[in-house]
């Protein structure tokens, strides 16, 4: 990267340009993240003087007999005390992205019995940045589809780091309608970026793409179940997350845009990732608490990429589980309650 | 010297934000001024006056360029006089993120309210069109860029919902930056919502009609827009995923001129029609001339 930086006429940058996906570990004396720890810190003590200030009226008030209002206070202390800083947050997004982390592929290998690849959209091309293929979990076929990033530079570019074409959405739709002929659940696995933003894709009609594969999944009356094991990046991983069981790996996230993207457009500075990050709020806790995730699967300490069977052991557990609630319903009644509960999803005042 | 140090920034930007951007406040408004004059064509840079744009619906006399419409006055434009009612009007968008990056979005919304007298950035009610009945869903760009939040998708679904109980086809203006990061991942889910609302209106049979105004683009795009029954564009109208800047900025491809136009967009058998402001009304009506004309068998 380096090598592409023109030292003349050009101001030299002193800033050395670092890929988001290389994300070296202890490297944070370079003056961007100490900046970005400052940040992080006037949020830490925005909510922290709140929660003094909170603590003083809760002591004013003891013995003033309202009771019912100090323990409101006192949970609204204790929840902006167990709120993640902006530092945790960050580690979080890092972590999901983390080179070492196990991919679609990698879980397959261990998650499944017997796994066939199927390839192309059955129309022009086969996108290799999403995987689709058949195989036999817990005994029985299922259909996955994923998203797939790659190990080396070959690989990634391959794979456009995950970021699928309409292609790669059309080969998913196919999938989950052979998967609705065969009566075979769908087992998808989430980890973009976001959609490919290029000439040809636009061409191609990404986004109609995007929108008819969500409408492929809602129509579904098998039992699906999705799991973000990175980058949940926005309309790309919502295209294919549709499902009747949402879940996030701890170390996941999940978000409607980059935190570097929303930094440059709010704070005109993609250097700001790290504020964005803290207001985006893309960890799965808080997507769990917002009602869009409906569970959160482990991962083994320190995250997936320590120790990838682990993480593949606890991801399956938690798919199984997820799927066994799903098959409990008629498929009918399934296809409305997932149609409905991704209907009732959003917050407002009335 | 000047230019060069920009670009060199820029280059950062876009390796550090490898990644898509849908959600978007201040995409499609015109790149080369600052601030541009709301009055000014960014195409040919005339300059009108505010009465001689309203004479012309808003459409730049010389180069055919359409300006972004406020809702009321799209629904002024479509609508037959004294026949839209309303419906929702008083939902309003509420901070579940506490989300607060130089401004807190509770102010933005309010300044946004202020500018535009809506409560968010769509209007749904119903009306006639060329005395035919149906259901309008409007969405203005003037707040916060069109940005779909919880509101919007909201709005949007009881759009699809009242068209399905009331027996009237919907017909929906869009004109949207996408999804609205200040709500996060909630905006994000309205992708989903939208698409499983028209899913029941598909399923019911109630003819949806989609009409792209500029700009239309990222998480607005890639959900319901997408999924009309019939998709009529705007002239000009810039209709893309990804925003021209984020595909140059990620790809370093040489974007075609007309990127994401309508044009191409037709040409690439996206939407289904092109058709100029002023005949927009006469088109809608026949349209849906033809959707009410199935008897059902």
């Amino acid at each position: 990267m380096a090598a592409r930086v023109k030292r003349f006429p050009w101001p030299v940058l002193t800033v050395p340009i670092r890929s988001v996906l290389v994300v070296a570990k202890g490297d944070v004396t370079d003056d961007r993240s100490e900046r970005a720890r400052g940040a992080g810190l006037t949020e830490q003590l925005r909510l922290r003087e709140r929660a003094a200030k909170l603590n003083e009226l809760a002591r004013q008030l003891r013995g003033v007999g309202v009771s019912g209002e100090l323990e409101r206070l006192q949970r609204q202390i204790e929840r902006i005390e167990a709120e993640p800083t902006a530092d945790e947050l960050w580690q979080t997004v890092e972590l999901a992205r983390h080179p070492d982390r196990p991919y679609t592929l990698d879980y397959v290998e261990r998650m499944l019995d017997e796994f066939i690849e199927l390839h192309g959209d059955r129309s022009n091309m086969d996108d290799s940045a999403v995987i689709a293929g058949l195989g036999s979990f817990d005994g029985r076929s299922v259909v996955v589809i994923g998203h797939q990033k790659g190990r080396d530079i070959h690989e990634r570019t391959r794979r456009r780091f995950g970021m699928a074409s309409p292609e790669g959405y059309r080969k998913a739709i196919r999938a989950m309608e052979l998967a609705e002929r065969h009566r075979f659940p769908v087992i998808v696995l989430v980890d973009t970026p976001g959609a490919y933003p290029g000439v040809e894709a636009e061409q191609h009609g990404q986004a109609g793409w995007v929108s008819r594969s969500q409408l492929a999944m809602a129509r579904l009356r098998v039992p699906t179940v999705a799991c973000v094991i990175g980058e949940g990046g926005s309309g790309g991983a919502v295209a294919i997350a549709l499902a009747d069981r949402v879940l996030m790996q701890e170390n996941s996230i999940y978000s409607v845009i980059s935190p570097e993207g929303c930094a440059s457009i709010l704070w005109r500075d993609a250097k700001e990732a790290k504020k964005a990050a803290a207001a985006l709020k893309p960890d799965a806790r808080h997507c769990l608490e917002l009602g869009v995730i409906d569970g959160i699967v482990p991962e083994p300490p320190g995250g997936a990429h320590e120790d990838w069977d682990a993480a593949a052991r606890l991801l399956a557990n938690c798919l199984r589980a997820a799927l066994a609630e799903a098959e409990a319903a008629d498929p009918d009644v399934r296809r409305r309650e997932r149609r409905l509960k991704f209907r009732s999803m959003g917050v407002y005042a009335d | 010297m000047q230019a060069g140090l920009r670009r060199e920034t820029h280059v950062e930007c876009r390796v550090v934000s490898g990644r898509v951007d849908v959600s978007v406040e201040n995409r499609g408004t015109p790149e080369s001024s600052g601030v541009a004059d709301p009055n000014t064509c960014p195409i040919c840079h005339s300059h009108y006056r505010d009465d001689e744009l309203e004479q012309t619906l808003r459409v730049c006399q010389h180069c055919g360029y359409h300006f972004p419409l406020h809702a009321r006055e799209r629904i002024t434009l479509l609508v037959d006089a004294g026949t839209f009612i309303e419906d929702d009007r008083d939902l309003r968008s509420s901070n579940p993120l506490r989300f607060f990056d130089v401004r807190p979005y509770e102010e933005r919304l309010a300044e946004a309210e202020v500018r535009t007298g809506l409560g968010d950035a769509i209007v749904v009610g119903q009306g006639k069109v060329e005395r035919r009945d149906c259901q309008l869903a409007v969405m203005d760009f003037f707040f916060m860029g069109g940005s779909m939040g919880s509101v919007v998708g909201e709005k949007l679904a009881r759009a699809c919902e009242h068209s399905i109980e009331r027996g009237l086809p919907l017909v929906c203006v869009t004109g949207s930056g996408g999804a609205r990061m200040q709500e996060g991942i909630l905006a994000l889910m309205q992708m989903p919502k939208t698409v499983c609302a028209v899913d029941a209106l598909r399923e019911s049979g109630t003819a949806f009609i989609v009409v792209m105004a500029h700009p239309t683009t990222g998480g607005v795009l890639a959900s319901f827009a997408s999924l009309g029954d019939v998709i009529v564009a705007e002239p000009g109208a810039l209709l893309s995923f990804a925003g021209p800047r984020v595909v140059q900025q990620i790809t370093r491809e040489k974007l075609p001129e007309d990127f994401g136009m309508s044009e191409p967009n037709l040409r690439f058998g996206h939407i289904d029609a092109i058709v100029a402001r002023g005949d927009l009304r006469p088109f809608l009506g026949r349209l849906l001339a033809l959707f009410s004309a199935s008897d059902g068998r």
